[in-house]
Order: structure tokens, then sequence, then C-alpha cells
């Protein structure tokens, strides 16, 4: 694996912690989106839109910037803490999601909001959205990646699969998928609800090249974007094994929040326990630079 | 009345735009041959994507390409594009406004042999529900040219519907084509029938019946179904006072009903229409089809007494 310095990593850790305070404020003051599966992929869109991608949010449009779909459009709260902290837009217009006359609709709306590429929300569209775009890069021989992240819940649409065998047949090596493997849909575990498993061997069998990954593990996906960016012929398939409500104590694998905004109570705890995690980061960075200086003034 | 294919006329106009403009994408699913964008490929094999019997991907990957800047026609059997891929088509091309063309052909009962399965008879009713989607269904070869260059030009999605079968010739090459705009077939003074796609030579016929019997019948091609051109239906209540409707699609929610909304709130005039009763069809050829559900110069006839009937009934009523 690539070595990244811990500086990256704690910067990434930092702001996904910041993100991740942005989507339960978001979604408390809305009173109603998705914390579930917005904290689940906070650490994957983090590590592409403070790391990976090449993305400008004083200009949206930049000709060869790199382009994401978030085809399970409900975790949009996450993308939008994104994009703000990016400047694409004020961050205190986070405020207004969901609310009448926002730009910031319950789902990704392209026209609506400054740095959203697609349009997404009925799920198992992003796909072959994406297919489009890698196809439209080779056509005019861009550089640009597309990357598209996509719910396992997403994988039981059957126009999910028609767009893989297709990203596969025309070869469109530029476009990384990534899947927010969570084990949750509205209704429960996506094995009792209709098993999706053994996605490795489906994916595999469809033509792509497929890493496995610890969703939240910032090295390991950097590693993974690195991989599947180089990877030649095939497209990637990014198996990201997160938690649902992931970094909130009593969010974290409950099924409750897939769908649910905190009340008072909740979203007081649930600031309370980030902001914390905050801390914590902090301290744990200055002991771990501490300790280095201390090891490189040794040496010198 | 000299007869040429639409299909044929659309996959030539590819091949002319395809030359003209180096942007312009074409996706298919598995009947190339039979839509005819075959010809494109051919020409042009790079810029060509076959999807596969795949049409929800189809209709998403044309909404990429286009977001990306392409101008990208899709094209398969009218039932498969519409029905099949709707929610597609709503979200990544109505919704995102992608500068997407939907030609589908074999649409209406003229497919024939295959059956009530291949039958669309509410693809326009899908279509014209759909924000931001232009409709549009041609009369004839030549119109088909006009409308598949006007609408590369047109910005932001569109649907056009083309037939299977060959159909009369009834524009002339100098005609002006126009989206959104109707024409005048053949001028009239008692009543007006508005006909699209291939209802339209249909009623050139019937106008010519009805001469005989001293009527004077005006025609309109309605070669836009949304936006539809009110101001023409106006002016037509407005000057021949009755009105007869013909079309190759469900009765209830095709371009009759668009129409007689324009009629409701404007000017109300005698109206019929004609077109498909809300059934599936079933195989069978295709001339034979349009005598069994409706679609023949005899159905429009009638439908002209009746509603010739009521007009002078409105009018000696009003004395």
């Amino acid at each position: 694996m690539p070595v990244f310095p811990d500086e990256l990593i704690y910067k990434l850790e930092k702001q996904a912690n910041t993100n991740r305070q942005h989507i339960v404020e978001m979604i408390y003051r809305a009173g109603s989106g998705h914390p579930g599966g917005s904290l689940s992929s906070i650490d994957v869109l983090t590590t592409l839109y403070f790391h990976e991608m090449k993305q400008d949010g004083k200009n949206p449009t930049m000709e060869d910037r790199d382009r994401l779909v978030l085809s399970k459009g409900h975790a949009c709260p996450g993308l939008y803490a994104c994009l703000a902290e990016n400047g694409y837009f004020p961050v205190e217009e986070l405020k207004t999601l969901r609310k009448l006359g926002s730009r910031l609709q319950g789902h990704p709306d392209m026209h609506k909001t400054p740095g959203v590429e697609v349009s997404t929300g009925s799920l198992g569209q992003g796909i072959a959205v994406s297919v489009g775009m890698a196809m439209a890069a080779k056509l005019d021989r861009k550089q640009y990646r597309i990357f598209c992240i996509i719910g396992d819940g997403e994988c039981q649409e059957g126009s999910v699969w028609e767009a893989l065998m297709a990203s596969s047949h025309y070869k469109l090596d530029n476009i990384i998928f990534i899947l927010d493997r969570n084990q949750l849909q509205i209704d429960g575990p996506t094995e009792r609800i209709m098993g999706i498993e053994p996605l490795e061997a489906k994916f595999k069998a469809f033509g792509m090249h497929v890493i496995q990954i610890n969703g939240h593990n910032m090295r390991e996906i950097l590693a993974a974007l690195d991989e599947g960016t180089w990877f030649v012929g095939k497209p990637t398939m990014i198996i990201a094994h997160t938690l649902k409500g992931k970094g909130v104590s009593f969010m974290e694998g409950a099924l409750e929040f897939h769908g649910k905004a905190p009340n008072k109570e909740e979203y007081e705890l649930a600031m309370k326990e980030l902001k914390e995690e905050a801390k914590h980061l902090d301290q744990e960075w200055k002991e771990k630079s501490l300790k280095k200086n201390k090891k490189g003034g040794g040496r010198k | 009345m000299k007869k040429a294919s639409q299909r044929v006329a659309f996959g030539e106009t590819l091949v002319e735009l395809g030359k003209e403009d180096s942007n312009i994408v074409v996706l298919g699913a598995d009947l190339c041959s039979s839509t005819k964008t075959a010809m494109f490929e051919k020409h042009f094999p790079e810029r060509h994507f076959n999807m596969g019997i795949a049409e929800e991907s189809l209709m998403s990957a044309a909404a990429g390409l286009a977001i990306s800047g392409k101008t990208v026609f899709a094209s398969t059997f009218a039932v498969f594009a519409t029905a099949r891929a709707h929610d597609h088509i709503r979200q990544s091309i109505a919704y995102t406004r992608a500068n997407v063309k939907i030609v589908a052909t074999h649409g209406g009962i003229t497919v024939g042999g295959d059956g009530a399965t291949h039958q669309v008879m509410e693809d326009l009713a899908l279509m014209r529900v759909l924000p931001n989607f232009t409709v549009v269904v041609p009369a004839d070869a030549p119109e088909t040219k006009k409308a598949i260059r006007a609408i590369a030009k047109h910005p932001g999605p569109v649907y056009v519907r083309l037939g299977r079968t060959d159909v009369p010739i009834i524009t002339k090459e100098k005609d002006d084509f126009q989206i959104g705009k109707a024409t005048t077939v053949r001028k009239g003074k008692d009543v007006t029938l508005i006909g699209t796609g291939i209802m339209v030579s249909v009623c050139v016929e019937a106008a010519e019946k009805l001469a005989d019997k001293g009527i004077s019948a005006r025609v309109l091609n309605m070669s836009t179904i949304k936006p539809i051109d009110e101001d023409a239906i106006i002016k037509a209540a407005k000057e021949t006072g009755a009105v007869v409707t013909a079309e190759e699609h469900n009765v209830e929610m095709g371009m009759g009903s668009a129409i007689a909304m324009v009629l409701a709130e404007h000017k109300h005039v005698p109206m019929k229409r004609v077109g498909i009763p809300d059934v599936f069809g079933e195989s069978g050829g295709s001339d034979e089809l349009m005598n069994k559900y409706g679609l023949t110069v005899k159905n429009i006839v009638s439908a002209t007494h009746d509603v010739l009937k009521r007009k002078d009934k409105k009018v000696s009523g009003k004395k």
C-alpha cells in the first residue's frame, strides 16, 4: 500500500468530523432526511473532495474537473457539506436543506446546486449516467475521472446491472464506482430483504476490477482510489464496507436512522459526541506531531 | 399516393448530421437495423453505441453523454423507449433537461404482426406528461427529415415518434417545418380535420371524399404534440366552426385530448376524436388493423358528418 503522510490522514479525519457535524445539523434543522447513509458514506466523500478529485469550488464547471455522481442521491447532505466546505456555496446555506426555495433539495438537483453534476434520487440511474459521462470523456480524449457512489440496497435495481455490463463492455476504466456497503436498507438488513451477496463475485463476473476496503479507513480509501485510477482496461468497483450512522453512537447500525431526523435531544447528544471526537483527533495529532518532532530533532 | 419509409429518412438524416457535426452521438438498444441507426453506425462506428437489450441503461447513458456536452440520439422501438424506460427518462433526461433526442420507431398499431406487446398506443401520453419535453410526430418521410434536422438544433429533451410501415407522402420538399407549428395541408371552410403522423394522409383522403359531397374540409398537420399549436387550433375552430381529430394512438389521452383541452378553454365548437379505443391491439396486417381499430377514411368522414350536424343545430339554435 502506498504511504500516506500522517498529516493528510489527520486533515481528512478532522474534515470528515466537521462534515458529520454538518450532516447532523442539516437534517435536524430540516426535520427530515437520511442520516444513516449520509454518515456511512462521508469518509469516502471527504477523501474525494478534500484530496483526490481535481475540482474547484470557485469554478464549478472547470472543463477538466473530475466528476462525482451520487447515485444514492438520498445521501446528499454529505455531498452538500463537502461542496459548501469547498466554497461552491456558503456554509451558512446548509441550514436551508429541504426548505421551500432552497438550492439544497432533498435529493440532488444539478440545476439548483453549484457543484452537483447530475440530478439523482430515483435509485439505479446514476450508474448508467456515469457510463454515458465516461463514454463522452473517452470520445473527447479527456483525462478526467468519473466517481460514482452507489448504495448497497440500490444494487437490487436491475438497471444497476445493465449499466455495469455496459461499463465493462466499453472498457470504461475512467470510472471508479464506490459501493457504500452499510448492510442496511429502509426495511431491514439487505440480506434479509433481498440478498445481494456475493457482491465481489457478481462484480467480477460483470467485468469489474474489484477492491474491498474498510470505508472508514482513510488510508485504505486513498489507496483504493489510487489503484482504481491507474487500473487499465476495466472499470473499478470499490466495495467500501461501512457502518450506517457511523460517528454517532446511537445511530450506528440503527435501522431507524436510515430516513429519520434526530429530535432535539438526539441532535444535542450527537453534536456533543462529534465535538468530543474532534477534540480527540486534535489531541492525538498534537501528540503524534510532538513525538515526530522529538524524533526528528534527535536525528539532527 | 406514393409511399416512403420514415425510418430510412431518419437513418439518412442522421448520417448527414453526423457528417456536419462531430458532436452528435447515437445510441441504440439492439434494434439498430430496424430503427436504421445502423446507417449511422456504418459511417461513424466510434460515435455509435449499442447498449444491448437494456433500455433503462440506454436512456440514462444518453443523459450522461448529453450532460457532458454531446447531442445524443437514442433510438429503439417506441414501446420500450417510453414505457419501459420511463423513470430513467423522467429523472435523468427530463428533470436534468439533457440534450437527448429520443427517436422511437414502430409507434402505434401499424406495427402489425408483432401484436399487442409491441404496439404502443400510449407513448404520446407518456411523453406529453413530462415537463421539459417536446413531442414531435412527423407525417411522412420528407417531414421526418426536416423534423430530425430541427430537433438536432433544438436544445433539450425531444421525443419523436415514427412508424414501422411506409407512409404516404403528403408534404412537399419546400414546405416549412417548425417545432410547435401546425401546417395547413389543405384549405377548407366547413370543418377542420386535424391529423398527426400517418393519420394526416388519411385526413387528406377523407377531405377529398367530403369534397365530392360538397363539404369543404381544411386539413391541419399537427406534427408537434407538445407544445401544441394553440393558435392554429383556435383559428381553425373560429374559421370553420367544427373540428375532427385523427391519431394512431389511444384516443383518450393523445393529440385529440390535447386539442379538446384547448377548445374547451378557448373556443367551443362541435368536436369529435378519431383514434384507437382504450384497448390493447392484436396481430394482423397494418391496413387490417387500421380498419378494425377505427383509423380509416370512413371513420373520419362519419365523424365529420356528426360534427357538422351538431354545428348546424348550434347555428340554427342561435337563430
